[in-house]
Parts: C-alpha cells; structure tokens; sequence
C-alpha cells in the first residue's frame, strides 16, 4: 500500500508543471474594481448602462425594478433612469435601437448584455471599454485594442476623448500602446471611475442574486458544520461495541 | 398494540414490508471494515435523488423551445423564487455525480469489488455509467448556450462517421440536419422522462444484485465464510444502525463541499458551468475552442489521439467506445488470487497507479487545445490507458502477491 501511495503522488507531481503551463492570456487585462457591497457605484453604473449601453444592446433578462437590490426605490428608478412613460418599472430592459437596424449599421446584431459579465471576464470588460482608438480604416472609424476590428464604435468617447494607437520599435521588439489624443470631458482617473461603476453594474446584472447566494451559503455551511459534528459524535457512540 | 403496529400488520399480511427491510437494511449484513472509499455509493444514490428532485423544479419553469431556452434559463436564475438555487443545485449535482461515481468505480477496482461472486454488480453499474453519461449529455444541450450546442454538434457528428450507416445515424439522432429546435425537444423528453427512469431501474437491479451476494470489503475475503451459530456473519454487521448513521455522517461530509461549491463557486473557474456558455447557441457562429464538459474530456482526448485512417475519423470514434466498454470486462480480465490492492504485488500497483494518471492525464488534455505536444502526450497516455486492461491477464498473473488474512482486519 504504501509503494502504490508513493507512485500516486509521483504522477500527481509528474502532472502539475503540465497544468501550470496551461494557463495565461493573449491580452493583457487590467484589474476591474469589482465591488457588489458599493450600492453608489452600482447605481452610477446602471445610470450610464441605461443612458448609453440600451441605445443599441438590449439587457432583457433584467428587469428595471430589480435595482431594489442596489437600494433604488420605484421612484428613483423611473426618476434617475429618466424612464420613459411607457416603460413599467417591472419591464425587462431593451434596447431603443431595433436589432435589424442596428444589424444593418454596424454589421453585427449588437449582442444582449444580460449575462455579458458571466460569458467575458469583469476584467475583460473594463480593459475592452477603456481600448478604443481610432482608426480611419475602420467603417465607424474606431477600432479596440482588446478586441480588434470589433463592430462597436466607442459609445462613451465624449467621456474619455479620442485615443491613438501607437506602436514602438526597440530593437525589433514592437510595444503597441494606447494614448490621449485629444482629451473628452473627463480625466482618464475619472474615466476609468466610471467605466469601474459600469462594469460592477455588469457583473451586478450578470447575476443578481450573488450577494444573496453568498449569505444563504454562510448560514447552510454553518448549519451543516454543526450537524456534522453532532453525527460525527453519534456515529461513534454508536460504533462502540464494535470490534 | 397500538395503531401503528396495527397498520403496519395490516400492510405486511399483504406485501413482503417487514421482509424486505429486514433483507436490505436492518439485516443486511455488511463487513465492518469498510473504509473511506465506501461512502460513495450510498453517495451517488444522494446525488440521484438531489439530481431528480431539483430537476423537477427546474422543468416546471424551462422552456425547450430553441427560441426561448436560454431565456428561460436566465429567466428561472432571476424571477424564479429560489429558481437560481435549483439551477446551480442541478449543475453541480451533475459534475459531482460524475466525481462520485468515478471515485466509486476506483473503489471498486482497487478492491476487486468486480470479481466474481460480483460480476453482474459491476456490470449493472457500469450500464449505470453508460446511462449517466447519455443523461449528462443531454441535460446538456438544455440551456441552449454556445456549448450546449457546439458539443452536441461535435458529439452527434461522431456517429456520422460510422461507415455506411453514419450520415442517416446521425440524421436519427438529431432528428434534422443539424442540431436545432427537433433536437432539443427530443434531448429534453429522453432527458426528463427515458433516461431517468431505467437510471431508477438499473440503480434498484445495481442494489438486489448487491444485497444478494453481499458486498466487499477493503481486504477482498468474503466474510460468510465465517459464520456463527445463526448463520449471520462474524465479520458483518446489520446496515442499519451502523451504516446508516456512518454513511449519513458521509452524506453530511458531502453536503458541505457540495453546497460550498453551489454557493460560493457554482461556475468552478469554468469547468462547472463553462463562460462560452452564457452566449445564447448560434449555428452560425462556431467557438474557437470547443471542450466537452470535464468528465467526458478523458475519452475525447483519446477520440483526438487516435490520428484520422482512410479520411475518417472513425478509428478515434472505435477506440473511444472501446475505452468506455473495456470497463465491463474487468471480472474476467483479472487473473489475480487475491482482489484486494492491499495483497497486491508491486505490478497490479504500478499498473493502476499507470492507470490513474493516464485517466487524469488524458482528462486534462482533453480540455486543452490540440497542440502537437499535447496529441503526442495524449497518444502516449491513450497507450497507458488501454494497456492496463489488454496486459491485465498477464500482468495479474504473473504478479507476486501477498498472503491475505482469514478474516477481515479492523483497527
């Protein structure tokens, strides 16, 4: 048995370098301030999600009236989300551009973002939205450094301004890097505040029952740890008189 | 006597009620030295019920409608009550079934549990198996994501490479041309309802078969060879009590790394829940990288190693089948005297430790992208894998084994 244990954990050895050598990306990403406690962030985020992501994606798992869980009341969800009259708080959110029209303007069906922070990384998220540069060959004339020749244009450009991609040659070696042509209507530390604000509301709408999940499971993991040690102690009076 | 022992009297006279407990539970007797590895049967029952139980809930809200799958899944996660609990529920229920019943086959190739008296037990259990991973198959195409439908395209086109017969195989199967709308009807009815049911029968047959020959035990003797004076064994014990409370201490162990999961990482980095598949399926639009879920992923990369023969992929479909099958064989592939690891010689050991890290090895690769370095590594473990069963005869045979005791050792 304990020849048969050592050649187990021999394989085991031999297999994590393979598993370690595995992992690593093509694009570097830049961490997203991701925090579901902050209700004023959250709410930042959905006021520029609703103000400008809705023009063309749609969120259509998410209905207004869950931003309860981020502290907004009825209210100020049709108030601060400036809510148009016939939309309901208990709607689902859609886009105010129909698909085939924005099919047929930027080539590509703008994709639902209900789940969009389950299916890419929050950190993908917040480094695509702060990549976009310009590019004149382009037929929006902008183009992504995280997500090259996608079909978006920069919606949010006004904000940060327009950026240029430039590439540098040391010694054969070529570095791309993104910089500030001409500057938007915000700094690039409040920019990327804001872009923070909108990806933690992404990752939000994603699921937004997270929070909740995390707090059942403190209370069922506490609940099973106690039964375990009150069996733990049965089974072994139990098992006494066994010999 | 009171009312219940009447009502109970009542029932007896006209089923086989006491008889029955009697024969599987309270007299029931199983060794008393069963060890760690013996928690995952009554485990996999656990799962089975978690399994069926949350299922239905989830059914009475899913839509398996092309159109509207995957919003009803988003729809059950948000505006169900409790609906994202039931969800995550059934898909970690579905790779911890897998986890459980592959430590549980371990179990019982480390132990010899397939040798004879207990052939039919380890058949049963391997159609079990077969069973499990056609319901895991189809349970996932339901939410209609990328590689719901990207891994059932791959999977059905497998079939269509079965000479002759293959394209019109895989046109039965899909019920279409390609997967669609008829598929996932047809996937969701064989996944609630046909599968289900004979997973029921064959869990029952796995058990009366079981309780008729009895179980091992970690050191391989029989124990009723040892008899007392009524005929109850020396070494066994009545399950309930002693197993019951022992493997309801198993089933609370279980429960707490299965709810952590559930609650604080039900995607698990992906391999649970994969982020592909959070985009809504496209026919029109193929993933990079498509990866069948991690508990299929040791066969897919043996399908990958075996290279294309005659412009077909046929060979890799064959040797995949055969990887799954060979299992079955196991009772008269094993020549050795004794069935217990622990009175195994330094070959057995060499071979299942081989074994272990071809299954793990391949399962990994499987999920990785086919680079050159890894189809070599593949084709190398996909050796491994199928020489310990074609050299078990001999290998078996030939390996010194230990004395092994008249009775089984506890403490």
């Amino acid at each position: 048995m304990k020849t048969f244990k050592k050649l187990f954990a021999a394989a085991l050895l031999f297999l994590t370098p393979a598993v370690a050598m595995a992992s690593g990306a093509a694009v570097h990403l830049d961490q997203a301030p991701v925090n579901l406690e902050d209700q004023a962030s959250l709410q930042r985020g959905a006021k520029l999600f609703t103000s400008r992501c809705l023009a063309c994606h749609s969120a259509a798992s998410m209905r207004y009236n869950r931003l309860h869980d981020i502290g907004m009341s009825d209210e100020e969800i049709k108030a601060k989300l400036e809510l148009p009259e016939d939309v309901k708080v208990g709607s689902t959110m859609q886009a105010a551009m129909d698909a085939n029209s924005a099919k047929l303007a930027y080539g590509v069906a703008p994709p639902d973002l209900s789940v969009i922070s389950r299916s890419r990384s929050a950190d993908w998220l917040y480094t695509y939205l702060r990549s976009f540069y310009v590019d004149a060959n382009r037929p929006t004339g902008w183009n992504n450094a995280a997500f090259p020749n996608v079909g978006m244009p920069h919606a949010l450009a006004d904000m940060q301004g327009e950026q240029h991609l430039v590439v540098e040659n040391h010694e054969g070696h070529e570095t791309k890097k993104l910089e500030l042509a001409t500057p938007g209507s915000m700094t690039t530390a409040e920019y990327d505040a804001a872009v923070g604000d909108l990806v933690n509301y992404l990752v939000f709408m994603g699921e937004p029952a997270k929070l909740v999940r995390y707090k059942l499971g403190m209370i069922v993991l506490g609940f099973l740890a106690v039964l375990f040690v009150l069996i733990f102690a049965l089974k072994k009076e139990m098992w006494r008189d066994i010999h | 006597m009171n009312l219940l022992t009447k009502l109970v009297g009542w029932i007896d006279d006209r089923f086989p009620l006491i008889s029955t407990w009697k024969a599987h539970v309270s007299e029931y007797y199983a060794p008393k030295n069963f060890n760690f590895w013996y928690f995952f049967g009554s485990l996999a029952l656990l799962v089975l019920v978690i399994q069926i139980l949350s299922g239905i809930f989830l059914t009475m809200n899913y839509k398996p409608d092309a159109l509207f799958a995957f919003a009803s899944v988003e729809y059950i996660m948000r505006d169900v009550q409790w609906g994202w609990l039931l969800r995550y529920i059934h898909s970690t229920g579905a790779s911890m079934f897998f986890v459980v019943i592959y430590l549980h086959m371990f179990r019982g190739m480390m132990y010899g549990s397939y040798r004879k008296p207990r052939e039919l037990v380890w058949i049963i259990g391997m159609i079990i198996y077969l069973a499990l991973m056609g319901e895991a198959f189809m349970g996932y195409l339901l939410p209609w994501g990328q590689m719901s439908f990207w891994g059932a395209q791959v999977i059905v086109n497998l079939f269509s490479s079965v000479p002759f017969i293959g394209p019109d195989l895989a046109i039965l199967i899909r019920g279409d041309f390609v997967v669609s709308d008829i598929t996932l009807n047809r996937f969701f009815a064989l996944h609630v309802i046909a599968i289900p049911l004979v997973l029921v029968l064959i869990v029952v047959a796995h058990l009366v078969a079981l309780h008729e020959v009895g179980s091992n035990n970690p050191d391989g003797v029989e124990i009723k060879k040892h008899k007392d004076a009524n005929g109850i064994p020396l070494d066994g014990i009545p399950f309930h009590p002693y197993y019951t409370v022992k493997d309801g201490l198993g089933a609370v162990g279980f429960l707490i790394v299965f709810c952590a999961i559930v609650f604080f990482a039900p995607d698990m980095g992906g391999y649970f829940l994969e982020y592909n598949n959070f985009v809504p399926a496209n026919p029109m639009k193929t993933p990079e990288h498509i990866a069948p879920v991690w508990y299929f992923t040791p066969y897919y990369a043996i399908l990958r190693a075996v290279p294309p023969m005659f412009g077909s992929q046929f060979p890799g479909v064959v040797a995949m089948g055969v990887a799954t099958v060979a299992f079955f064989f196991l009772p008269w592939l094993d020549r050795g005297k004794v069935k217990s690891i622990r009175y195994r010689g330094p070959i057995y050991k060499a071979f299942l430790a081989a074994f272990v890290v071809s299954f793990v090895g391949l399962g990994y690769l499987g999920l990785m992208p086919a680079t050159p370095t890894y189809t070599i590594i593949s084709r190398i473990l996909a050796v491994v894998y199928f020489a310990f069963f074609i050299l078990m005869p001999w290998y078996t045979k030939i390996d010194k084994c230990k004395p092994e005791p008249d009775r089984v050792t506890f403490k």
